[in-house]
């Protein structure tokens, strides 16, 4: 019930985002025709706009593009002409997601495993070792990993491709670039959610009955150390969004990014506002799962 | 930072609060803000990261004064930050400490003008937060039941936006407008100012979320305790509990957190002027240094001293901000959302 009314809210919530994307990229002086390759007569211009009813009042423009988006559809962009919105976000989009999903297993397979070992081995060399680096990753901006791993990677040892997005081998880096703060982040909270953990009486409890020290940590610590971890992949799934704008733009990515930084600059309002759209979608969705998964990791946690 | 600062501003904030500390100590004979600054003192990182914030800001602001009280001089024409010359892509040397880049300019010195400005909107971006968060957070949690509820669910909302989307679309909508101003095309002067306050003002709207919150929590909690009630049946009016009970109360929290927000806000700048949204040339700041040097990455020639040392100087800053903060956090024992 409470998911479903959840779900209910995200509706006046896009129309408000959509809403005020629109009024801010409508107010800008300027139009997307602007900066065509040869001067368009002011007929042509007007034509141009009459055809994508740039000549209506906003409001107008505004019902006639939320009535479109219902059917699910964003639009022609205005800047590539040829192609929809949803054209581009069909070819983008997978880019981008495969990008932060990888980055996020990244942090998820290297943070997790760290902060386990760091908390069982804690006060010894292990856990001095592993604190420092989780420290280096946390502090470290993506802006600044990148353009480092390039040069170590690609163009001193000559291991891995520059750039684009090709091969297995061209997903190394950015995956690497993208997830390491994360991960960085990601063992830390699960190094203090173990020892927190470790110190609660049904631990002892369990111990004193005599479980294996295994199926102890596995099975009951484990579970309950997460929940810091969870409650964090929310933030750190918009994070990982945002984060790819620099990335992709380092490694000349095609995702949406850049589309749509391009729109913005560009004046390509049916892109720019779809995007936003697209982007607070997947992000009240994407939080609405972790919330999923928390509650059925925690029993006690009950949403009304 | 002297000792004596600190230990003023230490004095002010944490005064009132020895009325409700339940705590008892070894140390219980000292006052608490002689407790904080030991604690402080204490810290390694934290002591250690605000020496090396003195020393940065102290060569942020000398460097200007020695190139003008130079100027002249081969040294000061050399390390001029616009100063074009032959000498390009040189690699760190006695002459030039960090290279010089592909237009020949002193690496160094650029590094120390970006970084005016980088800390400029770290700094200013954080007191528009502040501002908000705090007007926010304190109305919300002095205002009744519906207000209350109304202005935390605005707040929620808001946690739910993606901020990027909003900044970069209110950074080109604002940036265009004010760029076919009349009074600014005449002045490249003022523009380059507005260019700045528009970017402080972009990211300290997106920023106070928190600071509302922490703040909110705060006030509500203060609210129900003895000493206000106290205040509260002697007579005193509700400005009156607000400016004296509750506002210097919040104050050491709001100073954390407001130490937190610093970094993330100069990451951000860095972050949006890495793609050419924030800073615009001839201006400079550590995220416009770090894209020109991402720009000369080539198979040929390996420029590592264009990444390495603008990024260098902003990570170990992110740092030294993120200790002091804690440290802070720590001496006084303010337990809020990290």
């Amino acid at each position: 019930m409470y998911f479903l009314r959840r779900l209910a809210y995200m509706i006046p919530l896009l129309l408000i985002i959509s809403a005020v994307t629109f009024l801010l990229v409508h107010l800008a002086p300027g139009g997307p025709f602007d900066k065509e390759h040869a001067p368009a007569s002011p007929q042509i211009k007007h034509n141009l706009e009459a055809k994508y009813h740039l000549d209506e009042p906003i409001w107008k423009q505004y019902l006639r593009y939320v009535g479109n988006l219902a059917h699910g559809d964003f639009g022609p962009s205005l800047k590539y002409r040829d192609h929809s919105v949803t054209d581009i976000v069909r070819q983008a989009l997978p880019v981008s997601m495969l990008l932060g999903w990888l980055a996020f297993g990244f942090a998820m397979g290297v943070g997790l495993p760290v902060g386990f070992i760091t908390a069982l081995r804690r006060g010894r060399w292990q856990d001095h070792i592993g604190s420092i680096l989780t420290l280096l990753a946390v502090c470290i901006p993506g802006l600044v990993v990148a353009p480092i791993l390039v040069l170590v990677f690609t163009i001193k040892w000559r291991l891995l491709p520059v750039a684009l997005w090709e091969s297995p081998f061209h997903v190394i880096l950015p995956t690497v670039a993208l997830g390491l703060y994360f991960a960085g982040k990601i063992a830390r909270l699960f190094r203090e959610g173990m020892l927190n953990t470790m110190q609660m009486e049904f631990v002892t409890a369990a111990r004193a009955k005599g479980l294996g020290e295994n199926s102890l940590l596995l099975r009951h610590a484990v579970r309950l150390a997460v929940l810091p971890v969870v409650s964090y992949s929310g933030p750190m799934l918009a994070d990982l969004m945002t984060g790819s704008f620099v990335i992709e733009m380092i490694f000349q990515i095609p995702g949406l990014g850049g589309f749509f930084i391009n729109s913005a600059l560009n004046h390509d309002y049916t892109m720019t506002v779809g995007l936003a759209v697209l982007y607070a979608t997947l992000l009240i969705v994407l939080n609405l799962l972790v919330d999923v998964a928390y509650m059925m990791l925690d029993p006690r946690v009950k949403y009304e | 930072m002297s000792d004596g600062k600190v230990d003023s501003s230490q004095l002010r904030v944490d005064g009132p609060n020895s009325s409700d500390r339940s705590t008892v100590d070894p140390q219980a004979s000292m006052s608490p803000a002689k407790r904080a600054w030991r604690r402080f003192r204490r810290n390694r990182p934290a002591l250690f990261s605000t020496w090396f914030l003195a020393i940065l800001l102290v060569l942020v602001l000398a460097w200007p004064l020695a190139l003008k009280v130079a100027s002249g001089s081969a040294w000061a024409k050399s390390h001029a930050p616009e100063q074009l010359s032959d000498n390009q892509f040189h690699p760190p040397s006695a002459q030039h400490w960090f290279g010089t880049d592909e237009h020949g300019r002193d690496v160094l010195s650029r590094v120390l003008y970006g970084a005016q400005i980088s800390l400029l909107v770290g700094f200013v971006g954080a007191l528009v937060s502040l501002i908000i968060g705090v007007l926010w957070g304190a109305i919300a949690g002095s205002a009744g039941r519906t207000l209350d509820d109304i202005m935390m669910r605005i707040v929620d909302v808001l946690y739910s936006v993606p901020s990027i989307i909003f900044v970069i679309v209110l950074l080109t909508t604002v940036g265009e407008t004010l760029k076919r101003m009349p009074a600014i095309k005449s002045s490249p002067m003022m523009s380059k100012d507005l260019r700045l306050f528009i970017l402080f003002v972009c990211l300290g709207a997106v920023s106070w979320l928190t600071m509302a919150r922490i703040v909110r929590g705060q006030v509500l909690s203060l609210r129900s305790r003895p000493f206000v009630d106290a205040s509260r049946a002697l007579g005193a009016s509700p400005s009156r509990i607000l400016t004296r009970h509750i506002i210097p109360n919040v104050f050491s929290v709001v100073i954390v957190y407001l130490t937190l927000t610093v970094p993330s806000i100069v990451l951000y700048e860095s972050f949006l002027s890495f793609l050419g949204l924030g800073i615009q040339p001839p201006m400079a700041s550590w995220g416009t240094l770090l894209s020109e040097g991402v720009e000369q990455i080539n198979a040929i020639r390996i420029y590592w001293w264009l990444i390495v040392f603008p990024g260098g100087v902003l990570v170990s800053t992110l740092l030294a901000l993120n200790f002091l903060g804690d440290g802070l956090r720590d001496a006084w024992d303010v337990k809020g959302q990290s």
